[in-house]
This record gives structure tokens, C-alpha cells and sequence, in this order.
């Protein structure tokens, strides 16, 4: 990877970046109690967009059938060893073919929200210590953590907890 | 001053202008929702002696009524946990005024107050309710007040109503007339929706706030409840943002790498406290809207989060497990001096203190491993579970200090609740569709 290739990655990242962010503004929104809905739908609310603000686009990370999400005992946030594996394959990756890539960390719904929201981003620097240490850029990488707002599985009992106590690398 | 906060209009003299022009459209907006508009409330679990109330049916001669006056006022004073009100088919008359009450009648039915009004229309479209309590063993009028407004603020009066008479019998005043903000979350073709939401404090009268695919969370109110601070996620990063109520006016106030949440608005107004994460770690931060600038508060390698201001603003309390396990930490600004608060238990959370300064609030670990609400008295230091569910979060206090709302878990959804602060009454909101989340009470609005 030569310098100017590297620039060139970080341009592009840049600009879907800045893409994203226009396409990701305008929420629907309305003045509580005001009742002036604009474009008047049922309940009294004005109406607009919420674009999904992808980033990535056409450069994004493929996995190549790795292993993407990846699981953590309840209030912990150390990588099980059977994590491992698929990490290192992801590195190998990432070292010869760098990708910006997203480390979503989430937890599951015991505790609070914001302090699981400090906890999934522990589980997220876990997963990119790991691949730091395996070689990867570290600014290749960025951990967002959604805390237990954005459960895999609906459920209130451990099968479920157990499944949404992980990191999806996107 | 000059605006109108417009979520809050009972003071029609002065903004009467501004309320007509919202008010036309808003008749509409009643009119079509008020078929879900009455909450019907569960109650759990009762204070030990209540005070027996009787509030008579408010009519109007020759005429009908937008709403059931007596009905509102009447659940209010029921979900105060310190009132048990009469129903009206065990009612033997509906006196409009003190000189009809038959005090006689009341006082076997075992009812210690009475409420009276007498409803008129000064002007078409407006609402007069002279309304007195009075109290039976005495045989005497505590109290007649009047109220006015328009159709549209039918529930104001009647909150107002219920304040009146709740301060007057209880000396705490009323927070009935209060919002509270929440977020709900429901799926919506195969992804979830997530909305911040204004109602009155009973439930009634929901406004979207905000819309988003992305998840919303951590909403505060400002310390003059025109405004909310929240964390949203639409940028596909949390990031906190400051939203104007009268007019839907917004900003985004973070853009940091990492986390940017838990915001809590100073007493004062003029800042924020918040968690950012942008230099490695969860950390309190101090955020001043007049200088845009961020003054770190903590630096340690343990998660810090969640902080609240004492009503003072003289000092922080924060959640930190700095100490092997989240306990609530307090961070007194002047000379940085740090204090453990929580000793009870593995896990205390969340901090949320009552206006006196003095009432902890915070979720509490259960030995049973549930999550429940608990609180503590900062003098005393007395320690108590207000709720006994499995999964019980985001305690939110009354600005009268009396009541704290709360997050529970049902089945596979969760209600908003609310418990009275000395643990004697519970209740459940019926909710809305979806996932409840992250009530926050606002502040005394007038």
C-alpha cells in the first residue's frame, strides 16, 4: 500500500462521509403542542425524511464469509477465544487489502442505557485492540457503540441477552 | 421571556394571540384523537389511607362539555397515590356549590373533601370552573378558585384544578400540570421507529418531537422546559442535540468520535454536563453554550456516565465503576472533590435527584439479580427499593418530588410507570404501541 493509494482511501472515505451526511439530515419533527403540523398527517405531525446515511457504498469492507458478529459474556467485555480465529482473518484482510470498517458494539438489555452504552463501546475497542495488535490501522477502524438500543433478538430472557451482548463488524 | 413556550398556555391573557392561531388547528387534532385520548389507570398498589375525596361532576347548564373535567381531575388525585376519590354512581347528589353540599350525606360515605364547581361559557369556545373544596369534618370551605380558558385547554384547567386542590389539602404543590418527554420504539416494516415524544404527565395529549430510523435516547429537559437535550443516532453516530419545543428549532451540539451522551442540562442553564469518549475513555464533560468550549471533569480509565446536577449546580453525581462495580459517585465542581454516594448492593446506577436536593433516585441491582428502583435519602443515608420488577429503569423524579417515574418491563414490551417516593403507591400508563422508553419529568412549566 503506498502512501498516495493510502490518501486516495481516505478521500473516498471522506467524501461518502460528507455524502452521508447531507443525505442524513431532516428528521421529522414538529413543535410540541404547537399542533401546526405542516404537511397535516393524521396524529398532527409534520413529515419528512430520515435518509439511512450509509456510508461505504461500493468501498465497503467485504468479509469474504468471515465470521462478523461476535459474542461477549453479560458485563464483560473480553473477547471469548473462539473469537479469535475469525478476528485474525479479518486482519489478514484488512492488512493486505485496507477497508474502512465500522465495530458496532451493543449490549443486551440489563442495566442501564447509557452506562451499556459505555459498555458496547468497550466491546467494540476490545474487538479493535485485537486487530490493532494483529496489524490492522487503527484508523482504518471506527467503533460505534448502540448500547441495548438496537437488540438482534427481541426477547427478555438469557437465549436472547446472549445474542445481543456482541460486535458486528460492517 | 417574550415567547411563548406554547407547550404551556393556561396563561391565556398574555399569550392569547399566539394560542388562538395553534388552537384552531389543535380543536382538529383533539377532536380525531379524542377517542384514545383517556388513559385508564392500574392501580398496584395503594397508600396505606388515602385521603377520600369526592370531586362532584362538572357540567355545564344547558350545555356540553369538550372533555369530563371531574374525570381528569379525579384520576389525577387517584395516581398521587395520596387520594382515593368517590365514584360518581356512589355520589347521592352533584352539588355545584358549597351551599349545596350536604355535608351530612358526604360524612357517612366516609368522605373527608369535597370538590364542587360551577361550570360557565363567558364567550363561546371559552371555559369558567369556579370550583371550592370543601373539607367535611368541618363543615367548611378550605378554598374557591376560578380558572379560565379555552375548549382546546380543557385538560390545563382541569390540572390546574387538581394542583390547587392537592397543595391545599397536602402542602406539596401539584405537578400535574407538568410533561413529561419519553422515547418509544416500534417496529415499522422489518426496522424499528423510534420517536421523542411530549405528553401531559398523565399520559394525554402526545406530540412527536422527533422521528428517526436511527435510535434516540437520553432526553432532558432545560431548566425553563422550553427545550430538550437528546442523543440521536441519525448521523449513524450518537450525537447530542438541543431542540426547541415552540418551534421545532434544533442543533446538533456534539460531533465527537466515540460516545456522545447521557447530556444533563445545568440548573442554571447555560451548560451541559455530558459523557464524551473522544479522548479514549467515557468521561463527564462540562459543555457551555456561551463558549462552545468542553472542560473535561474526569479522568479515569473506568467507565464515567450518567450525570446529573444537584439542584444547586454546585456539584455532580455521575455513575462509575471505578470501584469494580457501577456505584454513584458525587463530583463537587469547586475544588474537584470526588465522593462514593451508593454502598447498598453490586450495582447502582443512574442517578436522578429530587428537587430537595436530598432524595437519590437510581436503579438498583436487586439481590435476586432484577433490576429495580431504589432510593436514598443523602442525609440519613436510608436506602430503599421503591419498585420489586425484574426489569425496572430510567427513574425520572417529579419536579414536587413526590412521585418518580420509571420504566417497567412487561412480557415482551416496556410501560411507563409510576411509583409515589415513599414506595406506597404504584401504577402503570397504559401505553401507546411499542417499547416505552427514558421518561424524563419536566420542570414546573409557569
Amino acid at each position: 500500500m503506498t502512501m498516495k493509494s493510502l490518501t486516495n482511501l481516505f478521500f473516498a472515505g471522506f467524501v461518502a462521509m460528507l455524502l452521508a451526511a447531507c443525505s442524513s439530515t431532516t428528521p421529522e419533527s414538529d413543535a410540541a403542542g404547537s399542533g401546526l403540523g405542516g404537511s397535516g398527517s393524521g396524529n398532527g405531525v409534520a413529515t419528512g425524511t430520515v435518509g439511512d446515511g450509509s456510508i461505504g457504498g461500493a468501498d465497503a469492507y467485504d468479509a469474504g464469509g468471515l465470521e462478523t458478529v461476535f459474542y461477549f459474556d453479560f458485563d464483560k467485555a473480553t473477547l471469548r477465544p473462539e473469537s479469535r480465529s475469525a478476528l485474525q482473518g479479518h486482519a489478514a484482510n484488512l492488512r493486505s487489502n485496507p477497508k474502512h470498517i465500522r465495530l458496532e458494539g451493543h449490549t443486551d438489555e440489563r442495566g442501564t442505557r447509557e452506562y451499556n452504552m459505555a459498555l458496547g463501546e468497550r466491546r467494540g475497542n476490545a474487538v479493535r485492540d485485537f486487530l490493532v495488535l494483529n496489524g490492522v490501522d487503527t484508523s482504518l477502524i471506527e467503533v460505534v457503540s448502540y448500547g441495548e438500543e438496537s437488540p438482534a433478538a427481541a426477547g427478555g430472557d438469557e437465549s436472547s441477552w446472549a445474542l445481543n451482548r456482541r460486535v458486528e463488524l460492517k | 421571556m417574550e415567547t411563548n413556550p406554547s407547550i404551556y398556555a393556561l396563561n391565556i391573557r398574555r399569550y392569547r394571540r399566539i394560542w388562538w392561531s395553534m388552537a384552531a388547528v389543535f380543536a382538529l387534532l383533539c377532536a380525531s384523537l379524542s377517542a384514545r385520548a383517556e388513559l385508564s389507570i392500574e392501580i398496584t398498589h395503594g397508600a396505606d389511607n388515602p385521603t377520600r375525596i369526592a370531586v362532584v361532576p362538572m357540567t355545564l347548564a344547558g350545555g356540553q362539555l369538550p372533555g369530563d373535567i371531574s374525570a381528569i381531575v379525579s384520576a389525577d388525585l387517584d395516581r398521587s397515590g395520596l387520594f382515593r376519590t368517590m365514584a360518581r354512581e356512589n355520589m347521592l347528589s352533584f352539588p355545584r356549590s358549597m351551599a349545596e353540599i350536604q355535608y351530612h350525606d358526604w360524612s357517612v360515605a366516609g368522605i373527608e373533601y369535597v370538590v364542587v364547581a360551577d361550570v360557565q361559557r363567558p364567550a363561546a369556545g371559552r371555559i369558567k370552573v369556579t370550583f371550592s373544596l370543601a373539607q367535611v369534618a368541618g363543615q367548611r370551605q378550605v378554598f374557591t378558585k376560578f380558572i379560565e380558558g379555552s375548549d382546546n385547554e380543557l385538560r390545563d384547567i382541569a390540572h390546574y384544578i387538581s394542583d390547587t386542590v392537592f397543595e391545599a389539602i397536602t402542602g406539596i404543590r401539584g405537578a400535574f400540570s407538568t410533561r413529561i418527554a419519553y422515547v418509544t420504539a416500534t417496529p415499522e416494516g422489518g426496522a424499528r421507529a423510534y420517536r421523542l415524544l411530549v405528553s401531559d404527565a398523565d399520559g394525554a395529549r402526545e406530540r412527536l418531537i422527533l422521528k428517526s430510523k436511527e435510535p434516540i435516547l437520553s432526553p432532558r429537559w432545560s431548566p425553563d422546559g422550553r427545550e430538550l437535550v437528546y442523543v440521536s443516532f441519525e448521523t449513524r453516530r450518537p450525537a447530542v442535540f438541543r431542540q426547541r419545543l415552540s418551534d421545532a428549532q434544533r442543533e446538533q451540539v456534539t460531533n465527537f468520535r466515540g460516545l456522545n451522551g447521557a447530556p444533563a442540562w445545568s440548573p442554571d442553564g447555560r451548560s451541559l454536563a455530558m459523557v464524551l469518549s473522544k479522548d479514549g475513555n467515557p468521561e463527564i464533560y462540562l459543555y457551555s453554550f456561551a463558549s462552545k468550549a468542553f472542560t473535561r471533569l474526569t479522568n479515569h480509565f473506568a467507565i464515567d456516565t450518567e450525570p446529573t446536577w444537584t439542584p444547586d449546580g454546585k456539584a455532580l453525581l455521575f455513575t462509575s465503576d471505578r470501584g469494580g462495580s457501577p456505584q454513584i459517585y458525587k463530583l463537587t465542581l469547586a475544588g474537584n472533590q470526588l465522593a462514593r454516594v451508593t454502598f447498598n448492593g453490586s450495582y447502582n446506577a443512574r442517578p436522578q435527584l429530587a428537587a430537595d436536593g436530598r432524595t437519590l433516585v437510581m436503579v438498583h441491582r436487586g439481590e435476586g439479580g432484577g433490576f429495580v428502583i431504589a432510593s436514598q435519602d443523602l442525609v440519613t443515608n436510608d436506602f430503599r427499593l421503591l419498585t420489586q420488577s425484574a426489569l425496572d429503569e430510567s427513574p425520572t423524579v417529579a419536579p414536587n418530588g413526590a412521585m418518580v417515574m420509571y420504566t417497567s418491563r412487561q412480557g415482551r414490551r416496556t410501560v411507563l410507570a409510576v411509583v409515589s417516593v415513599d414506595a406506597r403507591a404504584r401504577f402503570v400508563l397504559p401505553s401507546q404501541s411499542g417499547d416505552v422508553r427514558e421518561p424524563a419529568w419536566s420542570p414546573f412549566l409557569k
